[in-house]
C-alpha cells in the first residue's frame, strides 16, 4: 500500500459488493417465487436481473424474492419499487424481458407498459 | 496503481442477498459449523451460489442464542439453528423469499422480531469498538477497507506524531484493560522518552472469569485492533509490536494471523506503509496464568521469563519490553483507536459522561435472560442493562446483585440498580469497570458463597512472591469456608475486615491489592447475611450445604417412592403410599429428592 489513493480504489471496489448488507436501498425489486413462479422460470428471471445489474454496475437496487402473488397466469412477475414512487408490477418476465426491464425502468426510469400487470 | 489495486479488478459480483453467520466461539461450540455447511450445500443444490452468499462473521453478542444467522437485506435474525432449519431457511427464505417465522428470535413478550434493526437487544447499544462485529467477515481485508479500514492509519500517518496524541488525549479514552488510564497521556510519556528501539504491545491475556469481549474482538474484528496498534506505533514512535494472546484462544489468535498476513501482503504492516512508516506486529501466546495479563508480568513472559509482575517505577513506558519504552494496551482501547481517528475526537466524547467518555463492553452472564456481550455509552443505568438489554431476570425471579470487575471488583446491590456505569460512580459503590464482566446473581444466591469463589480464584491465581497476597489471601479463603460450613464467629468477620486492610496496604500488584474486593463489598451490602451465617448458623439463600436440611412433608407425601429411589446414600424410607422420612445422619444435601418430587413434597429449610 504505497498511497491513500490505492486504498480508496479497494475500499470503493469492495464497498460495492457489501452493499446488500445495509439494508434495503432506493429501488426494489421483488421477484415472486411460489411454486409456480419458479415453475414458470422465475429463477431464470432472478439470474438474468442479477446479472443485467451486475453488468451495468448497479449497486443501490435490492432484489429481493417473496412469495405467491395469487396470480399464477401471469408468473414470471416482478414489482419494481422506486423511491417515493408507487409499486409497478410486470407480469410474463423470462429473461429477456428482465434485461429490458433493468434497461428501461431502472436505468432510464421509464416505465414498459406493455408488460404492465394490472391488478 | 499499485500491484493489489491492480489484482482487485476481480472482485466478487454484487449480490441479491449475503448471509452472515457468526463464527464466533459460543456459536462454533453450539454447531454453527454444521450449520454453515448444511447451508452452503443446500445453497449449492438449489444453483444459488451466484446470488446468495455465506460469510462468517464475528460475534453478534446474543451468544446464548448461537448459531445464529443474519439474512441480508432483510436483515433477517434467526436464532438457535440446527443443521435443518439452516435447509429450511435456504429453501423458503433464500430460494422462495418466505421468511421462517418459527426461527426468529423472539422479544420478552414471546413476539417474532423481524429484523436485527428492530431487536431490542441492540436498541440501547451503541457499538464502537464492536462495530465490525456481526457486520464484515473477519476474515478478509477488503472487507474491513470497505467499511472504512486502514484509512485511520493512513490519516494519522498524515499528521504529526503529538497531534496524534493530542487527539486520543481530546477524545477522552481510557484504558479498557481494568485500570482506566488516559490512553493519550500514556503515550504522551512514552513518546517523551528517547530510544533507539519503542516497542507497542496488545494484550489479548483475558483472564477474568465471565469476561470475554477481547476474545470476540480479536475474533471478530482483528484488524481493527491491528490498526489501532499501528496508530500507537507511530504515535509513540515503535516499529515493532506484540499480540500477547491466551493460548485457550486457538480461533482469535487463527483470525489475527489471518489478519496480520493480510494486512502484510497489502503493505499495511512491514516497511514503507503508505510510503512513510516502518510497522510489524507478531503474536506471543499467553502462558495461561491470571497474573501474566498485569503488564509487568506479560513483559516478563514475552522476554522468556516467568510472569511475575515487578514493583512500578520504573513504568513500561520508560523501561518495559527489553528494558525499551514500552506501550500496553487492552485489546478493546485499542479496537476504539481507529473509530475515534475516523470520526474525531469530539464524536466519541460526546458518548458518555464527564469523566467515563465513550462506550465500554460489557459480558452480560449469570442469571440473566439475554447472555452476552453489549456495548453502551458509559452513563447506561445497571438497570437499563439488566432489565431492558439484558431481558431480565428468568424464571420470575427477583434481582439480588451484580458482581462488576470480576475477582478484582465488587457487588452492587438492587437498591443502587439506578447507579450509572462508569469509571468513578462504580468505584464509589465498592465495585470497578475492570474489564467489563457483569454476573448478575438472583435472589436464589448466597453473598457469602460469592465472596469465596471469587477469593479461590486469587488464591489460585497469586503468583506467591508476596506474603499478604500468598498468605493473606489463603486465611481469609480458610475464614470464608469457616462462615459458610457454619463454625464462623463474630470475630471472624473482623478478622476478615484486618487481613483485608493489610493485604491491599501490602502487596506488590493490583491481583493482591484489589483481591479482598469481593469480600469488602459482600460485607457492605449484605452483612446481614454473614451474620445469619455466624450467629443464626442459617444461609438464607439455601446454598450452604451445611446450614440447610432437607425434609418432606408428611401431608403432602404421596409415598410414590421416586426420591426413596434416586436418593444416591439410601437417606431416605417409607413403605410404599406412606409418607417417607429422610434420615438427616445419612443425608449428604445433594438435592436430587427435591428435583425428584413431583408433588412439591420435598422442602429445603
Ligand atoms: C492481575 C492482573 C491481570 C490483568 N489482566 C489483564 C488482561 O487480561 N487484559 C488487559 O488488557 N489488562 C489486564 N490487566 C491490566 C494491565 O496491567 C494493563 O493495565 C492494561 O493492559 C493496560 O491497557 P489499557 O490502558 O488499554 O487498559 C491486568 C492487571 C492485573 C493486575
Ligand atoms: S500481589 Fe500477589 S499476584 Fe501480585 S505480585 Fe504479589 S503475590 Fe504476585
Ligand atoms: S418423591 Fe415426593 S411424594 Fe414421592 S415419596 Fe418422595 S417425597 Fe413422597
Ligand atoms: S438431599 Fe440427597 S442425600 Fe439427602 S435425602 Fe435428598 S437425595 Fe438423599
Ligand atoms: S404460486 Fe405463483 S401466483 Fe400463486
Ligand atoms: S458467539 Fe455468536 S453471538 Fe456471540
Amino acid at each position: 500500500m504505497k498511497t491513500l489513493e490505492d486504498l480508496k480504489r479497494i475500499r470503493e471496489e469492495a464497498l460495492k459488493a457489501m452493499k446488500v448488507r445495509e439494508g434495503e436501498q432506493g429501488t426494489k425489486i421483488t421477484v415472486a417465487m411460489g411454486t409456480c413462479g419458479i415453475a414458470a422460470g422465475a429463477r431464470e428471471t432472478m439470474s438474468a436481473l442479477l446479472d443485467e445489474l451486475n453488468k451495468r454496475g448497479i449497486t443501490d437496487v435490492t432484489v429481493t424474492q417473496t412469495g405467491c402473488k395469487g396470480l399464477c397466469e401471469q408468473e414470471p412477475m416482478i414489482e419494481v419499487t422506486r423511491a417515493g414512487e408507487a409499486a409497478v408490477t410486470y407480469g410474463h418476465v423470462d429473461a429477456e424481458r428482465a434485461r429490458r426491464i433493468v434497461a428501461e425502468h431502472i436505468v432510464n426510469g421509464n416505465l414498459v407498459g406493455e408488460y404492465i400487470v394490472s391488478k | 496503481m499499485s500491484e493489489v489495486a491492480q489484482e482487485k479488478q476481480d472482485l466478487p459480483a454484487i449480490e441479491r442477498c449475503h448471509v452472515l453467520i457468526c463464527a464466533g466461539a459460543a456459536c462454533v461450540a453450539s454447531g454453527a459449523m454444521e450449520v454453515e455447511a448444511a447451508m452452503k450445500s443446500k445453497i449449492s443444490a438449489l444453483n444459488l451460489e451466484a446470488e446468495v452468499s455465506l460469510f462468517d462473521t464475528g460475534c453478534v453478542g446474543t451468544c446464548d442464542l448461537g448459531p445464529v444467522v443474519i439474512v441480508y437485506p432483510e436483515g433477517t435474525f434467526y436464532v438457535k439453528l440446527k443443521p435443518a432449519d439452516a435447509e429450511e431457511i435456504v429453501t423458503e427464505h433464500l430460494l422462495k423469499g418466505r421468511v421462517v417465522q418459527r426461527l426468529l428470535s423472539k422479544d420478552a413478550d414471546h413476539v417474532e422480531v423481524p429484523s436485527i434493526f428492530e431487536h431490542p437487544f441492540f436498541a440501547k447499544q451503541k457499538r464502537i469498538a464492536l462495530r465490525n462485529l456481526g457486520v464484515i467477515n473477519p476474515e478478509s481485508i477488503d472487507e474491513y477497507i470497505a467499511v472504512g479500514g486502514y484509512a485511520s492509519l493512513g490519516k494519522v500517518l498524515e499528521m504529526t506524531q503529538d497531534e496524534v496524541i493530542k487527539l486520543v488525549l481530546d477524545s477522552g479514552l481510557r484504558g479498557r484493560g481494568g485500570a482506566g488510564f488516559p490512553t493519550g497521556r500514556k503515550w504522551a510519556f512514552a513518546k517523551a522518552v528517547e530510544a533507539d528501539q519503542k516497542y507497542v504491545i496488545i494484550n489479548g491475556d483475558e483472564g477474568d472469569p465471565g469476561a470475554f469481549m477481547d476474545r470476540s474482538v480479536l475474533e471478530g474484528d482483528p484488524h481493527s485492533v491491528i490498526e489501532g496498534l499501528a496508530i500507537a506505533g507511530y504515535a509513540i514512535g515503535a516499529t515493532q509490536g506484540y499480540a500477547y494472546v491466551r493460548a485457550e484462544y486457538p480461533l482469535a489468535i487463527k483470525r489475527l494471523q489471518i489478519a496480520i498476513d493480510q494486512a502484510r501482503e497489502y503493505g499495511l504492516l512491514g516497511k514503507g506503509i503508505f510510503g512513510k512508516f516502518d510497522f510489524d506486529l507478531e503474536i506471543r501466546k499467553g502462558a495461561g496464568a491470571f497474573v501474566c495479563g498485569e503488564e509487568t508480568a506479560l513483559m516478563r513472559s514475552i522476554e522468556g521469563m516467568r510472569g511475575q509482575p515487578r514493583p512500578k517505577p520504573p513504568f513500561p513506558a520508560v523501561s518495559g519490553l527489553w528494558g525499551k519504552p514500552t506501550i500496553i494496551n487492552n485489546v478493546e482501547t485499542l479496537a476504539n483507536v481507529p473509530a475515534i481517528i475516523q470520526n474525531g475526537p469530539f464524536w466519541y466524547s460526546s458518548f458518555g459522561t464527564e469523566t467515563s467518555k465513550g462506550t465500554k463492553v460489557f459480558a452480560l452472564a449469570g442469571n440473566i435472560n439475554n447472555t452476552g456481550l453489549i456495548e453502551v455509552p458509559f452513563g447506561t443505568t445497571l438497570r437499563e442493562v439488566v432489565f431492558e438489554i439484558g431481558g431480565g431476570i428468568p424464571n420470575g425471579k427477583e434481582f439480588k446483585a451484580v458482581q462488576a470487575g470480576g475477582p478484582s471488583g465488587g457487588c452492587i446491590p438492587a437498591s443502587l440498580l439506578d447507579i450509572p456505569l462508569d469509571y468513578e460512580s462504580l468505584q464509589k459503590a465498592g465495585a470497578i469497570v475492570g474489564s467489563g464482566g457483569l454476573i448478575v446473581m438472583d435472589s436464589d444466591t448466597c453473598m457469602v458463597d460469592v465472596a469465596r469463589f471469587f477469593l479461590e480464584f486469587t488464591v489460585d491465581e497469586s503468583c506467591g512472591q508476596c506474603t499478604p497476597c500468598r498468605e493473606g489471601t489463603k486465611r481469609m479463603l480458610e475464614i470464608l469456608t469457616k462462615i459458610t460450613k457454619g463454625r464462623g464467629t463474630l470475630e471472624d468477620i473482623t478478622k476478615l475486615e484486618t487481613l483485608a486492610k493489610a493485604i491491599t496496604q501490602t502487596s506488590l500488584c493490583q491481583l493482591g491489592i484489589t483481591a479482598p474486593n469481593p469480600v469488602l463489598s459482600t460485607l457492605r451490602y449484605f452483612r446481614d447475611e454473614y451474620l445469619a451465617h455466624v450467629v443464626d448458623k442459617t444461609c438464607p439463600a439455601k446454598v450452604c450445604r451445611e446450614l440447610i436440611t432437607f425434609d418432606i412433608l408428611p401431608d403432602k407425601c404421596t409415598g410414590c417412592t421416586i426420591c426413596a429411589r434416586n436418593c444416591p446414600t439410601h437417606a431416605i424410607s417409607g413403605e410404599r403410599k406412606q409418607a417417607h422420612v429422610i434420615d438427616q445422619s445419612a443425608c449428604i444435601k445433594c438435592g436430587e429428592c427435591l428435583v425428584r418430587c413431583k408433588f412439591d413434597a420435598v422442602v429445603k429449610v
